[in-house]
């Protein structure tokens, strides 16, 4: 897993297909971010969700994206608009 | 041709109530949940509504160092006014104010404060709300009625399962010197998820 998440850390989120329940969204995966929370350690719902028992709980971090880095020239917005997501640490590498 | 054509959204949810009894028939028979188990959710969702959330975004209007507390630390904050969140889901608070305007969505399904706001709306459910929101916020917003303005950044939270978010919206202006009951009867349901403001005092 390497050096834990902390905020101020500049991420980029796994671009993996997995064909098992997960809580990573699409829009997001091979997006670059920052985490801006470390909200704590929960059970894994990619366990939980087949049957297993969770663990070992994962840290879930709030990571910041830009809108305009999420979406391209297709966002219709203000450049300063984000997009918070919580995202669990084993679909974060550092940048 | 109301009656030909049922709006989309009933047939919808009669489809999704059928789908979703069935399956908790099966959890049910596979021993799984039990029937009191889902009654107990339901009843303790339905304890809490709107009003809860209000009280809390009103003490936090008239109190900074409970703001503060509330917006590093929610459970704890929340449990200051009596308020027991369930164990299964943390509470995070996402501060409006002149510049940042916050609005959430469960883009994976309808994760919502339900142990401090009661049950989400209809329209959070919706896969309308769920699919456009995070792409496009202003759009929808302005569909609630609520215009941001250009220099104003829209934060969008998605939110899941782990983490629930309670937006704290801006204090209305022309409040001074309002108790927190009063402020809180301006605190709607809508400014707490974001897509509305809370309501002006009346004139």
């Amino acid at each position: 897993m390497g050096v834990a998440l902390q905020a101020g850390d500049a991420v980029t989120v796994r671009a993996a297909e997995v064909d098992h329940h997960h809580r990573t969204p699409w829009f997001i995966k091979g997006k670059a971010g920052t985490v801006r929370r470390v909200h704590g350690a929960f059970p894994n719902p990619e366990s939980r969700a087949h049957g297993g028992d969770g663990l070992p709980k994962l840290r879930l971090c709030q990571v910041e994206f830009r809108q305009a880095d999420v979406w391209g020239t297709g966002y219709r917005g203000a450049d300063a608009d984000l997009l918070l997501a919580d995202i669990f640490e084993h679909w974060l590498e550092h940048s | 041709m109301a009656h030909e054509h049922p709006p989309l959204h009933h047939a919808e949810r009669g489809k999704r109530a059928t789908r979703i009894l069935a399956i908790q028939r099966l959890l049910i028979d596979k021993g799984v949940i039990t029937a009191d188990e889902v009654d107990d959710i339901i009843e303790r969702a339905r304890e809490r509504t709107p009003a809860d959330g209000a009280k809390v975004v009103a003490r936090a209007w008239v109190d900074d160092a409970y703001r503060a507390r509330l917006l590093s630390d929610a459970r704890g904050a929340v449990g200051e006014l009596g308020y027991r969140l369930s164990h299964d889901a943390e509470l995070a608070v996402v501060e409006n104010t002149a510049d940042v305007h916050h609005v959430v969505v469960c883009t994976l399904c309808s994760c919502y404060p339900t142990s401090l706001l009661g049950p989400p709306p209809d329209w959070y459910k919706s896969f309308a709300y769920r699919q456009r929101a995070v792409v496009e916020p202003r759009a929808v917003l302005r569909e609630f009625g609520l215009e941001v303005a250009d220099g104003v950044r829209v934060t969008v939270v998605d939110s899941t399962a782990d983490v629930r978010y309670l937006v704290l919206p801006r204090r209305p202006s022309g409040t001074q010197g309002m108790g927190e009951d009063a402020l809180a009867d301006l605190v709607t349901r809508d400014s707490m998820i974001g897509v509305a403001q809370a309501r002006p005092p009346k004139p």
